[in-house]
């Protein structure tokens, strides 16, 4: 047992002094095409994959940046509105946990545009479903900065009254839906909209000239700006201040429909939500983190375009290998004789096989890096500056340090089989065919 | 003594139809600290005997004893261990590792015995100064002249004090400038007991011999020990 440790750690010695020389004194580009190649494979294992997922981790982020805050507050499954909603947002205000929060207060409502323009009063107006959604445009622009997605116009403020945002969705220019329901026709900033809410408070009808109407719940606003993005949540609603809501509602509840919370820095979103929790809240609202509020079958399609990628990804392994396979064998073919020579000078098999094993190990190791470098230093913090535009979301690069480990892990045995097989084939056969070539 | 033991050695190669018979039952006997060389035409199968009693490779039949041990009996495993720790060798085309430098070309066997590195460089700097290379022990193959590689690799040969030295045409892709001072080389290992065994086509360098086997047809046609003149 002792004489057969012995051996190997002689082999392992020989072995690595062969794989130094033969690294740093062989071919110079052979090494750097094997590494290109190994870099190529890690990339392609790590970023196909990570596109993938963060395709869909581009449209979850902006939901939390743009729509529901690291801990999102809504009403429970019987409930129309979040009960007490002044006491918890008192708590919130006292909360050093909570950087801020914003509370939306949202309805169905009919929007109309060209009104004034109608002739053909037999003809269906110009109008759309919509959810108007009352805010605190301070608040709001503090969690989701409400006015980084205006395209058009400028964003609302909270000592005004009579302006609305409208999403993109709904103005035709815009839509990617105008086969599905008619949008508004040519609405720009200054154009005056009448919304309307059905089935609740007061039952009245105003413009902005005071004239009075019989018509209940209708009120004219003049379009501020255009909101567009790719959390539906924004582009499919209007948004009003809460005062000018609370006139167009008749609803005097204090009571709202969402709270979008943004935690302060250093908390985990799991412990502002247990807090909350903590505080009974539970009981009167659902109060989800960002990762939770997100639709299961979007977390599912998520996981499966992670199992897709590495099924990609898996194929480029595959055809790596045998590129591996194919070079370090042609590589160990033309060192036949050498080989051949080491093993009649009384070199073991086990010494030249460690030889190529520590090659490849230096290999992937090599490659690896550089990918990793290119992943971290470059592509993940370049992506998400600059998001691939996808149609549905900005798509990041996604690459978590444990799954690209894992890749790094498969890639890394994959390898180190590719290059011990070649070896131990040449190794396998007769010292004097070795030698003489033949 | 006999410290290699031929009887009835047979070396075939290919198989059924297109089999040549090499080596046809040849015996010999070398004994301990001769110097012979192994002569003959091309094709009467002087470097396949080589082969054989030098563990490179496994005859179809016969009894090879080298050091007392029936060779025969051994595995590719115990035959690589008893090469390393018995046997040296000096190829004709040098058979240097390229990566390698001249030292570490000469201490890889010491280094597979298990020798600490720094042992094995001070034994492998001594057997190059032996022979004349000190200076060049950082030269990589293809910085030595064909003269140097060449005892570069009689060098590797030595390190480990081997029983017996085998050289196959050790001077075939030499000058004869170079080829004396490799003859010179085995002609002084030889004055301290060494044990050669040389394959050559040239009848001068057999000159410092003990004894020269002469092989016609994969037989022992004739054996001339010291001063004997040949038939």
């Amino acid at each position: 047992m002792f004489r057969k440790f012995k051996k190997f750690q002689t082999s392992l010695v020989v072995g690595t002094l062969l794989a130094k020389r033969q690294i740093t004194r062989g071919n110079f580009w052979i090494n750097l095409l094997i590494i290109g190649i190994m870099t190529l494979t890690f990339l392609s294992l790590v970023v196909i994959s990570g596109i993938l997922v963060g395709l869909l981790e581009g449209s979850f982020q902006a939901n939390r940046e743009r729509y529901s805050g690291d801990v999102f507050i809504s009403t429970l499954a019987d409930e129309s509105s979040i009960q007490s909603t002044g006491m918890i947002q008192s708590t919130l205000e006292s909360l050093p946990i909570v950087q801020d929060f914003t509370v939306r207060y949202k309805s169905g409502a009919t929007i109309e545009a060209n009104y004034r323009e109608r002739r053909d009063f037999s003809a269906l107006p110009n109008s759309v479903g919509v959810n108007i959604v009352g805010i605190d445009p301070e608040r709001e622009e503090s969690v989701t900065g409400l006015s980084e997605s205006l395209v058009e116009g400028q964003m609302l403020e909270s000592d005004e009254s009579g302006y609305i945002l409208l999403g993109s969705t709904f103005i035709r220019r815009y839509s990617n839906f105008s086969d599905l329901f008619e949008p508004l026709d040519e609405v720009y900033p200054g154009d005056r909209v009448k919304v309307s809410v059905t089935g609740k408070g007061l039952t009245f009808s105003s413009d902005l000239s005071g004239d009075s109407t019989a018509s209940s719940n209708t009120q004219e606003f003049i379009v501020k700006g255009i909101v567009k993005s790719k959390v539906d949540e924004v582009s499919l609603a209007a948004f009003v201040t809460e005062s000018d809501y609370r006139r167009l509602t008749g609803d005097t509840s204090l009571n709202a429909q969402e709270i979008a919370i943004k935690k302060a820095d250093g908390y985990e979103d799991q412990y502002v939500k247990q807090v909350l929790v903590s505080y009974g809240f539970s009981n009167l609202a659902k109060i989800q983190t960002a990762a939770e509020a997100i639709p299961k079958f979007l977390d599912d399609i998520k996981q499966t375009f992670s199992i897709l990628g590495t099924a990609i990804g898996g194929i480029g392994l595959v055809v790596s290998a045998i590129t591996i396979f194919i070079v370090i064998y042609i590589n160990a073919l033309t060192r036949r004789k050498f080989i051949g020579i080491l093993k009649g000078i009384g070199i073991s098999g086990t010494a030249i096989e460690i030889a190529y094993v520590l090659q490849s190990v230096f290999y992937v190791l090599i490659g690896s890096l550089i990918g990793a470098l290119i992943v971290y230093g470059l592509l993940v913090p370049v992506i998400a500056a600059n998001p691939i535009d996808f149609p549905f979301s900005d798509g990041i690069l996604v690459a978590d340090p444990l799954p690209t480990f894992n890749r790094f892990l498969i890639l890394f045995f994959v390898t180190v089989i590719a290059g011990y097989l070649p070896a131990r084939l040449i190794v396998k056969k007769n010292t004097l065919d070795s030698i003489l070539q033949r | 003594m006999a410290i290699i033991s031929v009887k009835n050695l047979i070396k075939t190669y290919g198989n059924g139809e297109v089999e040549t018979k090499v080596l046809r039952g040849l015996n010999l006997e070398i004994n301990s600290g001769e110097f012979v060389a192994i002569m003959g035409k091309s094709g009467a199968g002087k470097s396949t005997l080589l082969y054989q009693i030098s563990l490179l490779d496994r005859p179809t039949d016969g009894q090879v004893i080298v050091d007392g041990v029936d060779i025969l009996a051994l595995d590719e495993d115990e035959r690589t261990d008893f090469r390393l720790k018995h046997l040296g060798y000096i190829f004709q085309d040098y058979a240097l590792v390229p990566e390698l430098n001249a030292i570490e070309n000469v201490i890889i066997p010491l280094l597979m015995e298990g020798i600490s590195e720094d042992e094995a460089k001070k034994r492998g700097t001594e057997s190059l100064k032996e022979l004349g290379l000190d200076g060049k022990a950082n030269n990589r193959p293809n910085q030595l002249s064909g003269g140097e590689q060449q005892r570069v690799s009689i060098a590797r040969a030595i390190v480990q004090n081997p029983q017996i030295l085998f050289a196959d045409e050790p001077t075939a892709n030499l000058d004869s400038m170079s080829s004396a001072a490799v003859i010179e080389s085995l002609k002084r290992l030889h004055e301290k007991g060494q044990t050669i065994v040389m394959v050559t086509h040239e009848e001068e360098y057999t000159v410092d011999c003990d004894k020269v086997i002469y092989l016609i047809d994969g037989q022992v046609a004739e054996e001339r020990i010291k001063q004997k003149p040949l038939k």
